[in-house]
């Protein structure tokens, strides 16, 4: 399912098995419990780090579960809970996108405050429009909030592009890339250190990152009923 | 404290002081600001164009807190600094910052306020130190960040982040319009963007509307109406 150590500072949250990763009820409890772990114990200086193991970061919310009678609704909202609580995290996020991340699972690396990907393996690809699925609200503010170019939020969103490291670079989608997994491990390491030498005040921090993404808070305390951010 | 002088078509307001003063905007400072605006403003006619730079080695350190800094004076600070947005957002000229050196926090906004940002490329950085002196940051502040800087990861890098950036990297990233090496570059570059602009001879009343038109959710938080219809004198 997923791991949480503690490396000094650093909180390593992992998604792991040789699998999809897929979001299912089970391991989306598990990541909202991990990261409510985090929060109890962060302080300044704290830095969480979310990876994943083999060929995919996420494919994505488990579709049996998320397309059966009555449960789509659910399986959104509950995805919503862990956007909501990265978001609202008090300690900087980096998401380290090791593989394929689709669908809700480019929206949970999405959520991070910092973005680092392979430059040789895997892409980034929001699949619902091949699927013909439609996008909740708060998907598309995120995307709104995190992706600044018009021009590549409509290339991702409504024309299923598959992105790779390169690409994702140069649309602004994330903030680096890396050859090999190592190389990108290490990287997202160096960043986190860098990140967690600040020692930031976690209330302060976590204002200032709701500060940045008004509609994004207001959407998603619509949806959970928690985050209020000052419009 | 302040001066404002009229070359020719420019009003130019210069923050004074010796070449280590921070020019923290202080609230008599922050009053002297506002009413040299507001004093440019009534004396504006087609073709004015307002300057503001400072001099040494600060455009403006930010608010005046003093220490230790409390938050019943921040609160203060940012209610005073408010007006002083909002003029420069509805000024009925074009406006030009020339950040000849370090513009942090509210120094920063000041800057941003304007049309035109010139920096330095040798000197000087842009600095949101909030983040790091673990200080709220005013929403109106948010506001203008996302209306004068474009890109998301800049805006997170500048206020999440803690980002100190020179010049090279400001024009980079679209903070700043240009940089220009050295103190007299950069203020002679100034002048001269300043020239440009007033030789267009723009109707001040529609230059003001126009901004204010640009900047929809910054007059909101700011309490400015904007879209009053203008007629343009032919």
């Amino acid at each position: 399912m997923c791991t949480l150590e503690q490396r000094s500072n650093l909180f390593i949250l992992t998604l792991t098995g040789n699998n999809q990763h897929r979001l299912s009820p089970t391991l989306i409890a598990a990541i909202l419990s991990a990261l409510r772990q985090v929060k109890s114990v962060a302080t300044s200086g704290s830095v969480l780090i979310t990876n994943s193991k083999g060929k995919f970061f996420s494919n994505g919310l488990d579709l049996p579960w998320a397309l059966a009678a009555g449960c789509r609704v659910k399986a959104l909202s509950r995805l919503s809970q862990m956007v909501e609580s990265l978001v609202s995290f008090p300690i900087p996020t980096i998401s380290v996108v090791q593989g394929h991340a689709a669908a809700a699972g480019f929206v949970l690396a999405l959520s991070h405050d910092y973005m680092l990907m392979r430059e040789d393996r895997g892409v980034l690809y929001m699949s619902e429009i091949d699927l013909g699925g439609c996008l909740p609200d708060y998907f598309t503010v995120l995307f709104r909030a995190k992706i600044g170019s018009g021009l590549a939020r409509r290339d991702v969103v409504l024309g299923g592009r598959k992105v790779r490291g390169r690409e994702a670079v140069e649309m602004g989608i994330v903030d680096g890339v890396w050859g090999g997994e190592e190389r990108l491990g290490e990287a997202a390491v160096e960043l986190a250190e860098r990140l967690g030498a600040r020692k930031w005040d976690g209330e302060v921090y976590q204002k200032m990152r709701e500060g940045l993404y008004p509609e994004l808070c207001v959407v998603l305390g619509a949806v959970t009923g928690r985050i209020q951010a000052k419009l | 404290m302040c001066t404002l002088e009229k070359r020719g078509n420019l009003f130019i307001l210069t923050l004074t002081g010796d070449s280590d003063d921070d020019h923290r905007l202080n609230p008599a400072l922050l009053a002297t600001i506002l009413s040299s605006l507001r004093e440019a403003k009534s004396q504006a006619t087609r073709g004015a164009v307002l300057i503001t730079t400072s001099q040494g080695k600060f455009f403006s350190n930010g608010f005046d807190l003093g220490w230790p800094e409390s938050a019943k004076r921040l609160h203060q600070m940012v209610q005073s600094f408010q007006p002083i947005v909002a003029e420069l957002i509805s000024l009925p000229m074009p406006t030009i910052a020339v950040v000849q050196g370090h513009a942090a926090a509210a120094g920063f906004a000041l800057a941003l306020c304007h049309d035109y940002v010139l920096m330095r490329s040798d000197k000087g950085v842009l600095y949101m130190s909030e983040v790091d002196l673990g200080l709220p940051l005013p929403e109106y502040f948010g506001v203008l960040f996302r209306a004068k800087v474009g890109s998301v990861s800049a805006r997170r890098d500048v206020l999440l982040g803690g980002m100190k950036i020179r010049g090279a990297e400001a024009v980079r990233l679209g903070i700043v319009d240009g940089v220009h090496e050295g103190e007299e570059e950069v203020k002679e570059a100034g002048m001269r963007l300043g020239e440009e602009l007033g030789n267009r001879k723009w109707d001040g009343g529609v230059y003001g509307e126009m901004r204010k038109g640009l900047y929809p959710e910054l007059c909101g938080v700011l309490g400015l109406e904007v879209g009053k219809p203008v007629l343009p004198t032919l």
